[in-house]
C-alpha cells in the first residue's frame, strides 16, 4: 500500500499535467458536441454520424490507413532485416536516414510530395498530384521507418540458432523465413502494424496538404468542422476517433506484453551477406531510393526559380513573402521553433522520465502491477488522440479564465511536449525495464540509498537513451503541426505553421519560399536524428 | 597420433564418414579454428572436447555449413561439401538449449523435418510417435515447448534431430544447460539412442564426463587447434600435454624429479627422458607413515567431501598431493600428522608429448 502511494506520488506531476492539459481540453472539446445550451443532447452528434459525408470520411480513413499500413509492413520487412541483421557498409547511416521521414514535419512531407508530383516535379508526368495514391504513398513514406525500427529491433535480438537448427534439418532460407522467423516476429509485426495504422489514421498535416478538400480523413475533417464552427460534428468525430484509438492502444499493449514474454532473446552480431540475401538487399535499396525521392524533389524545387538554379528562395526567407503573407520573416519563425522546441523537450523529458521510472519499477502486488499497466497506457494516449482535438480543446479551456494561459509562452511547448511524451516514454521504458532488478538490489544491499542506486545502476545504462529521447523529442517538437496550428499566436508562429501559411497563400514566390523553408526544417531535423542514431539506442522509434 | 582408418574392426570397408582437412575459420581476420584435421567414421560418435573459447563450436558450425571456411576442406563420404548450403547437407543440429520452435507443439516440432520432406501425414504421425517413445516422452505430443522442463526440451530437440535420419548429427553442448543429476542420466540415454539408431554424431562439449559417456572417440581442441584425437580410451590413457590432461579430468600434473619419484612409487620404471605425469583425483591413497613404496609426507589440511574425507599432503621433492584415506583408516588424520601416500598405477598417465 505504501509502495502504491509512493508510486502515485512519483506519478503525480505527469498525471496532473496530463489531466489539466490533455484530459480536460479533450473532454471539453468532446462535451461541446454533446451539450447544447446547457443540456445534454446527443442528437447533433448522432445526426453527424449519419451524414453521407461522414461515412465517406470514415471509409477513406480506414482504406487509406489500411493500405498505408499494409504497404509499410510489406516494404519495411526486408529493410528491417537488411538494416538490422546484415553487416553491410552504410547500414547505420541508412538506419538514421530512414528515421528522418518519421520526424519530418508532416507539412514538409506534404510539400515534398507536391514538389515531386506536381507540375514540373520529377514525377509530375504521372498525374498523381492530389490523388488518393499520393496520400497513401506519403503515409508509407512516413511510416516505413516505424516498421523497420520495431521489427528490426526484434529481428536483431532474435536468436539465430532456431533458424540454423531448421536449416540443418533441411529447411531452405525461404522455408526458414516462413516457418521459423516470421512466426517468431509475429508479435513485433502486429505491434508495428497497429502503431502504423494509428499514425496513418490520425495523420493530419499530410492529408491536409495533399488531399485538399477532396480527400478528408477523420482528423482533417475534425479540423475543417472546427474551423467551420460545426462543433457538434467535430465532437462526434472526435469521440469516434478516441474510441477507435483507445481500442487500438489496448491491442498494442497486449501485443507488446506477449512480445516481451517471447523467449529466445539474445544480442546477435550482424552477419555477412549471403547469396539469398540479394532480393532483400535490392528491396531495401529500392525503399531507400523511394524514400529519398520526395526529399530530393523538395531540394530541387527549393533551388529552382523560373526554370533556373538559384538561391533566391532561401534569400527570401528573411522576408515575409509576397503580399505579406506572413506577419514575421521565416527566419524569425525558425528562431521561434527552436526556442519552443527547447522548452517542449525539457518538459517532455521531465515528464517522460518520471513516467518511465514509475512504469518500470518492479511491481510487488497485483494492484501495483495493474496501476503501472494503466499508467503506461494512459501516457500513450496523446499518441493517438487527434492533435487537432487537443489544440482546439486547449484553446477553449486553459486559454480562458481561470487559467488564461493563451498568452503564456509555455502553452505551445507544453502541447508539443504532450505530443512528444509517448515517444520519450517508449524510448526509455525498454531500457529501464531491461536493467536486471538484482543489480539495484545488490547496490542497495551494499548500502546505496535509492537516489544513489539510481545514479550507480540506472544512469550508466540510461544516459544514452535519455540523450536519444531528448533528440527525438526535440525533432518531433520542431515538426509538430496539428496542435501548434491552433495555439501559436499569429505574431509568434513556428516554422511548420509558416510553411503551411505560405502554401495556403497563392502568389509569386510564396511556394518557392515554402519549399526553401521546408528544406531548412528538414535539414535541421535530419541533423538531430543523425546525432540520435550515433547514440545507437535500439528503442528509438520502436513502440 | 594413431592412424585413422576407414575399415571396420572385421576388416570390411565402411563409407568414409566425415573428414576435415586443414580447416581454418576466421572471424574478422582472427582465426577461431586453425588447420583442423579430423576423421569420424560412419556409425561412430566423436566428442570434440575443449574449454570455452577454444574453437570447438566454430568447428561444429563449420561442419554444419554455418561458417564459411577460410581454408581446408570438409568432406562426407568423400564428397566435398564446399558450396553445399546448410539445408542440403543432410545433417541435423541440436543446440545447448534445444532451440525448439516456440509456436509449435512438441509433435509439430518433431515432425518439422518430415513435413519439409513432404512425408505423408499418417507416416509422419507414426514416426513422431515412435521418436517420442524413443526419447521417453510418450504423451507429450500436444504440449508447447514453454511448458517443458529443460531435460524434456532437450529430449524433444533430440527426437526432432533424429526424425529425418540425418547422415550426421551435430550436437552443440547438448547437456550443458542441465543440472548434474539430469545430465548424467541423459548422457546415458543419449548414448543408448545414438547406438540404437547407428547414428554418426559429432558432439561438442567442455565436460569430459559427458564426452566419455557418449562418445567412442575424442578430439581435444585448444586455442583453435586440434591437439589430440583418437579412440576415447587411448586419449584418456595418454594425454598429449599438461593442459590436455587437466581438461581430461586429471587433478595434478607433475614433471621432472617429482614425476620420476611418483612413477617409482607407483612401481613404474622411471622414464629415461623427462616426461610429465598426470594423476587422477583417485590415484593417491593415504597409508600409515613408514609403509614401504609409499611417499612420506605431512598432512597440511583435511576437509570433508560428499565422498568422504580428503587430505592435502606435502610430500618432499614432489609438492602437495590430494589423497583420500585408504579403506580401514578409522579417523582421518589431522593437520601436522606424518603419513605416507601410495600411488595407484591405474590412476596415473604418462604424458604422450
Amino acid at each position: 500500500m505504501r509502495r502504491t502511494l509512493g508510486l502515485l506520488t512519483l506519478a503525480a506531476l505527469p498525471l496532473a499535467v496530463l489531466a489539466v492539459f490533455f484530459v480536460v481540453p479533450v473532454g471539453a472539446m468532446v462535451a461541446r458536441g454533446f451539450v447544447v445550451d446547457g443540456t445534454f443532447d446527443p442528437g447533433a452528434v448522432v445526426e453527424v454520424l449519419g451524414r453521407d459525408r461522414t461515412g465517406r470520411v470514415l471509409w477513406f480513413t480506414l482504406v487509406s490507413a489500411g493500405s498505408g499500413t499494409a504497404l509499410s509492413v510489406l516494404l519495411g520487412l526486408p529493410a528491417a532485416y537488411v538494416l538490422h541483421r546484415l553487416d553491410l557498409p552504410g547500414v547505420r547511416i541508412a538506419r538514421g536516414l530512414l528515421l528522418v521521414p518519421f520526424v519530418l514535419p508532416t507539412v514538409v512531407v506534404g510539400v515534398a510530395f507536391r514538389a515531386l508530383l506536381g507540375d514540373g516535379g520529377l514525377l509530375g508526368s504521372l498525374g498523381l498530384d492530389g490523388s488518393a495514391t499520393a496520400i497513401v504513398a506519403a503515409l508509407v513514406f512516413f511510416n516505413v521507418a516505424v516498421v523497420v525500427r520495431v521489427v528490426g529491433g526484434a529481428w536483431a535480438s532474435l536468436d539465430p540458432r532456431a533458424g540454423e537448427a531448421a536449416a540443418a534439418l533441411g529447411a531452405s532460407p525461404a522455408t526458414v523465413l516462413r516457418t521459423v522467423t516470421l512466426p517468431a516476429l509475429r508479435p513485433a509485426i502486429a505491434s508495428a502494424a497497429s502503431v502504423v495504422f494509428l499514425f496513418c489514421s490520425t495523420a493530419f498535416g499530410l492529408v491536409l496538404t495533399l488531399g485538399g478538400l477532396r480527400y478528408a480523413t477523420v482528423e482533417t475533417e475534425i479540423y475543417l468542422l472546427t474551423r467551420a464552427f460545426d462543433l457538434p460534428a467535430a465532437a462526434g468525430l472526435s469521440v469516434v476517433q478516441i474510441v477507435g484509438v483507445v481500442l487500438l492502444l489496448v491491442v498494442v499493449g497486449r501485443l507488446r506484453r506477449s512480445d516481451d514474454a517471447a523467449a529466445g532473446r539474445a544480442p546477435t552480431t550482424p552477419r555477412r551477406m549471403q547469396g539469398y540475401d540479394v532480393p532483400a538487399v535490392a528491396a531495401t535499396v529500392a525503399v531507400l531510393a523511394a524514400t529519398a525521392l520526395p526529399i530530393v524533389g523538395l531540394v530541387v524545387a527549393a533551388f529552382r526559380v523560373d526554370g533556373a538554379w538559384s538561391t533566391a528562395n532561401f534569400r527570401a526567407l528573411t522576408g515575409t513573402g509576397d503580399d505579406t503573407a506572413l506577419l514575421v520573416p521565416v527566419t524569425e519563425a525558425l528562431r521561434n521553433s527552436l526556442q519552443i522546441a527547447v522548452d517542449a523537450t525539457w518538459m517532455a523529458l521531465l515528464l517522460g522520465l518520471l513516467v518511465a521510472l514509475v512504469v518500470t519499477r518492479r511491481a510487488r502486488t497485483r494492484t501495483e502491477r495493474t496501476v503501472r499497466g494503466v499508467l503506461d497506457g494512459v501516457f500513450m494516449l496523446p499518441l493517438g488522440v487527434s492533435a487537432v482535438t487537443l489544440g482546439f480543446g486547449l484553446l477553449i479551456t486553459v486559454a480562458r479564465p481561470p487559467l488564461a494561459l493563451r498568452d503564456d509562452p509555455l502553452l505551445v511547448p507544453l502541447a508539443q511536449a504532450l505530443v512528444a511524451l509517448p515517444l520519450v516514454v517508449r524510448t526509455l521504458v525498454p531500457v529501464l525495464a531491461g536493467i536486471d532488478d538484482r543489480q539495484r538490489q545488490a547496490a542497495a544491499s551494499l548500502g546505496a540509498s535509492p537516489a544513489r542506486t539510481l545514479l550507480v545502476v540506472d544512469l550508466p545504462v540510461a544516459w544514452r537513451p535519455v540523450l536519444a529521447a531528448t533528440g527525438f523529442a526535440f525533432a518531433a517538437s520542431l515538426g509538430e503541426f496539428g496542435a501548434t496550428a491552433f495555439l501559436a499566436q499569429p505574431d509568434r508562429p513556428t516554422l511548420p505553421v509558416v510553411i503551411a501559411r505560405l502554401i495556403g497563400t497563392p502568389g509569386g514566390t510564396n511556394y518557392g519560399m515554402a519549399t526553401a523553408a521546408a528544406v531548412v526544417l528538414a535539414a535541421t531535423t535530419t541533423v538531430v536524428m543523425l546525432l540520435v542514431e550515433r547514440l545507437r539506442v535500439p528503442s528509438v522509434g520502436a513502440f | 597420433m594413431p592412424d585413422e582408418t576407414s575399415t571396420s574392426p572385421d576388416g570390411t570397408a565402411v563409407p568414409d564418414g566425415l573428414r576435415l582437412g586443414g580447416v581454418t575459420v576466421a572471424y574478422d581476420g582472427s582465426p577461431a579454428l586453425r588447420d583442423a584435421s579430423l576423421h569420424l567414421p560412419r556409425g561412430e560418435v566423436l566428442a570434440v572436447l575443449g574449454p570455452s573459447g577454444s574453437g570447438k563450436s566454430t568447428l561444429l558450425r563449420a561442419v554444419a555449413g554455418l561458417e564459411p571456411l577460410d581454408d581446408g576442406t570438409v568432406t562426407f563420404d568423400a564428397a566435398d561439401l564446399a558450396g553445399v548450403p546448410v539445408h542440403r547437407r543432410g545433417f541435423a543440429l541440436m543446440f545447448q538449449d534445444g532451440q525448439l520452435f516456440p509456436h509449435l507443439s512438441v509433435a509439430r516440432n518433431v515432425g518439422y523435418p518430415l513435413r519439409l520432406r513432404r512425408t505423408p501425414r499418417p507416416d509422419t504421425a507414426a514416426r513422431v510417435a515412435g521418436l517420442l517413445e524413443l526419447v521417453g516422452l510418450t504423451g507429450y505430443a500436444d504440449r508447447l515447448p514453454a511448458t517443458l522442463s529443460g531435460g524434456e526440451r532437450q529430449r524433444v530437440a533430440l527426437a526432432r534431430a533424429l526424425a529425418c535420419d540425418p547422415r550426421l548429427l551435430l550436437l552443440d553442448e547438448p547437456l550443458s544447460a542441465l543440472d548434474r543429476h539430469l545430465r548424467e542420466r541423459l548422457a546415458g540415454d543419449l548414448r543408448r539412442i545414438l547406438v540404437a539408431a547407428g547414428t554418426t554424431a559429432l558432439l561438442v562439449t567442455h565436460d569430459v564426463d559427458e564426452a566419455l559417456a557418449v562418445a567412442d572417440r575424442i578430439a581435444v581442441v585448444r586455442d583453435g587447434r586440434v591437439v589430440q584425437s583418437g579412440p576415447a580410451a587411448a586419449v584418456l590413457a595418454a594425454p598429449v600435454d599438461a593442459p590436455t590432461a587437466r581438461l581430461l579430468g586429471y587433478g595434478v600434473v607433475l614433471d621432472g624429479d617429482a614425476a620420476d619419484r611418483v612413477l617409482r612409487a607407483a612401481g613404474r620404471p622411471a622414464s629415461p627422458t623427462p616426461v610429465g605425469v598426470a594423476l587422477r583425483r583417485t590415484a593417491c591413497r593415504l597409508v600409515p607413515a613408514g609403509t614401504p613404496d609409499a611417499l612420506a609426507g605431512v598432512v597440511v589440511a583435511t576437509r570433508l567431501t560428499a565422498a568422504g574425507a580428503r587430505c592435502t599432503v606435502a610430500v618432499a621433492d614432489v609438492g602437495e598431493l590430494d589423497a583420500a584415506p585408504a579403506d580401514g583408516v578409522p579417523e582421518p588424520p589431522a593437520a601436522g600428522d606424518a603419513v605416507a601416500v601410495r600411488v595407484d598405477p591405474a590412476g596415473l598417465a604418462v604424458l604422450a608429448g
